[in-house]
């Protein structure tokens, strides 16, 4: 009998251990990131983190300022969102309320592939078919801009925004509906006034969940926007985002150089954005019960 | 009253535009790469070595190391994956430690792919020693598929009734004779679902392995895990972006896109398709 229940200890601690592997990846991330980027503290110091001008490769002046890399990723994140909100949340009405269920059926997987397209072939699609597009359409000298990653973005954050929506609009009580029609008002006015509204919180939430897939996105960002670190809120200029700065150049960095330690306060700078992003909306959903506690 | 039905009408018209010419662009990518991409695909194209820094020749090195990291990545992460959702379904109570561990995977499923190819450079190449290498490429990934898997491990093992765990207890069986002969052998194909889906994000992923395992070309196969290795994304990136003939070698990079897209594609669907049949087939 003892024997039976040292094994039953065993194994449970063996899962235990299993299970609390997530808290510690998470850890050692914090961990990692911190240690490889602490160098820079002390030389060439934090302050110059702070300035305008990313110009890390330079036999005059080396600057590392963030600046250009964080409004170079909000720009495309928020043209992204912009571009995403309304397919994204009347893709999601759509499919909840007025689909057919076979229509449904055929719809929902089909978006789901655009959700597991890789990054890189979006990028590769962008640069060849999406650029050219933009060039022409707006009649600038590049294709490769602002914009150009942000259309490409916005279609990497519908899914989400799409899948996450319809749960929200899917958890509205019925009786809502019910009250709703049965007071003489019409489906659509149904739609937007009653059920849209009190979904609107998971709505908001898979909005930011989908801006925070936007803005850690690497590859296609990195091949269509240009890479110019250049502070602009014009969606026509190139950029460049913190994603692709360390894509780009740690290929050519000095282990243990100011620039080496400089990729990773980069690195810390977007992942305390998507970590604010993801807790939010996870707080929401959660609050709302479309997440099990 | 009819002047309101016509109104409703084009709305509802809009709203379908709308949600269509989303499919529309999907359909439109993969027409796009597929018609392209098609005529390039041979033989040859498969099972060859490239020839002038990618401008011809084949792809092979590229899909058998996107082959073998991503069978490195599942070993590793399928079994920690199952186990950690075991223990949050089945042992865990309802305590700090319990949410804890559920704001870790919220936390690790949203952190960008790029700041996992941070992390496995400082932890996996440089601090472990492994080099750039398919170990520390496969192990960067496992840490980034992790939670995919245990929310789809976790799902299927809740999806299992209670009256299967109680009857089995009722008859003398321990907690882990339960869970191993009762629980488990229902809830493997749910798992499967999402080791797939692991799989093909894994397959697809370039930026992690950017910094961790991927070179653009070497003359000979890997021969051991601390081998670099080139990848399908890898290749494609450097094919489409890198090379100082991009415009020249359009064949190259569509045929390159078309096998990874097939591969990634052709994963999803088939956890989509097992994740149907599994319902069909446990109506509890």
């Amino acid at each position: 009998m003892t024997k039976q229940r040292l094994k039953a200890r065993i194994i449970k601690y063996f899962l235990q251990s299993c299970g609390s592997l997530s808290i510690i990846i998470v850890l050692l991330i914090f961990l990692f990131l911190f240690k490889e980027a602490l160098p820079f503290i002390s030389e060439p110091g934090i302050g110059g983190l702070f300035h305008s001008v990313w110009n890390p490769v330079s036999f005059q002046k080396e600057e590392f300022g963030l600046l250009p890399l964080i409004t170079g990723s909000v720009l495309v994140t928020l043209l992204a969102t912009l571009i995403a909100i309304p397919f994204g949340i009347i893709g999601a009405v759509y499919i909840s309320e007025v689909a057919t269920a076979k229509e449904r059926e055929v719809l929902k997987p089909f978006i789901e592939i655009l959700a597991g397209i890789p990054s890189v072939v979006l990028g590769f699609f962008g640069l060849i078919v999406v650029a050219p597009l933009v060039k022409d359409i707006f009649g600038l000298n590049t294709g490769l801009t602002a914009l150009t990653g942000a259309v490409l973005l916005a279609f990497m954050a519908i899914p989400t925004i799409m899948s996450i929506s319809e749960d929200a609009i899917k958890s509205v009580p019925i009786i809502y509906k019910e009250a709703s029609l049965a007071l003489g008002a019409s489906r659509i006015e149904t739609i937007w006034k009653v059920i849209v509204p009190a979904a609107l919180s998971g709505i908001v939430a898979s909005v930011m969940l989908g801006m925070g897939r936007v803005v850690g996105e690497t590859m296609a960002v990195m091949m269509v926007t240009g890479n110019a670190p250049v502070v602009s809120f014009n969606p026509f200029t190139s950029v460049r985002t913190m994603t692709a700065t360390i894509a780009a150049e740690m290929g050519e960095v000095t282990f243990g150089s100011s620039h080496y330690a400089s990729l990773f306060w980069v690195g810390i700078v977007l992942m305390l954005m998507t970590f604010v992003l993801n807790l939010v909306s996870y707080r929401v959903l959660k609050k709302y019960g479309m997440i099990d506690k | 009253m009819n002047k309101k039905r016509t109104g409703e009408k084009i709305i509802y018209w809009l709203m379908r535009g709308v949600t269509y010419s989303v499919v529309l662009f999907i359909a439109y990518i993969l027409l796009d790469i597929l018609i392209h991409g098609l005529p390039a695909i041979s033989w040859n194209f498969l099972t060859g070595f490239p020839e002038k820094s990618g401008a011809e020749g084949g792809i092979l090195p590229a899909i058998l190391g996107t082959l073998y990291l991503v069978i490195g990545t599942i070993v590793v992460a399928l079994p920690l994956g199952m186990f950690s959702a075991v223990y949050l379904t089945e042992y865990s109570k309802q305590n700090r430690f319990a949410q804890s561990i559920r704001m870790a995977i919220v936390t690790l499923a949203g952190i960008p792919s790029i700041v996992f190819g941070l992390f496995g450079l400082g932890l996996f190449v440089i601090t472990l020693n492994f080099g750039s290498s398919i170990l520390a490429g496969s192990l960067t990934l496992a840490c980034m598929i992790l939670p995919t898997i245990i929310v789809a491990s976790e799902e299927a093992l809740k999806s299992v009734p209670k009256y299967m765990r109680e009857g089995s207890l009722a008859l003398g069986a321990t907690k882990w004779e339960t869970i191993y002969k009762n629980v488990l052998p229902y809830a493997l194909p749910g798992m499967l679902t999402g080791a797939i889906l692991g799989i093909g994000r894994a397959a697809g992923e370039t930026a992690p392995i950017l910094l961790t395992a991927a070179a653009f070309f070497l003359p000979d196969l890997p021969t051991s895990v601390f081998d670099q290795v080139m990848a399908l994304p890898y290749h494609l990136y450097i094919l489409a972006t890198q090379h100082p003939e991009a415009q020249k070698i359009l064949p190259m990079q569509y045929g390159t896109a078309l096998v990874l897209l097939l591969l990634v594609i052709g994963l999803n669907m088939a956890a989509i398709i097992l994740r149907i049949r599994v319902r069909k087939k446990y109506k509890w």
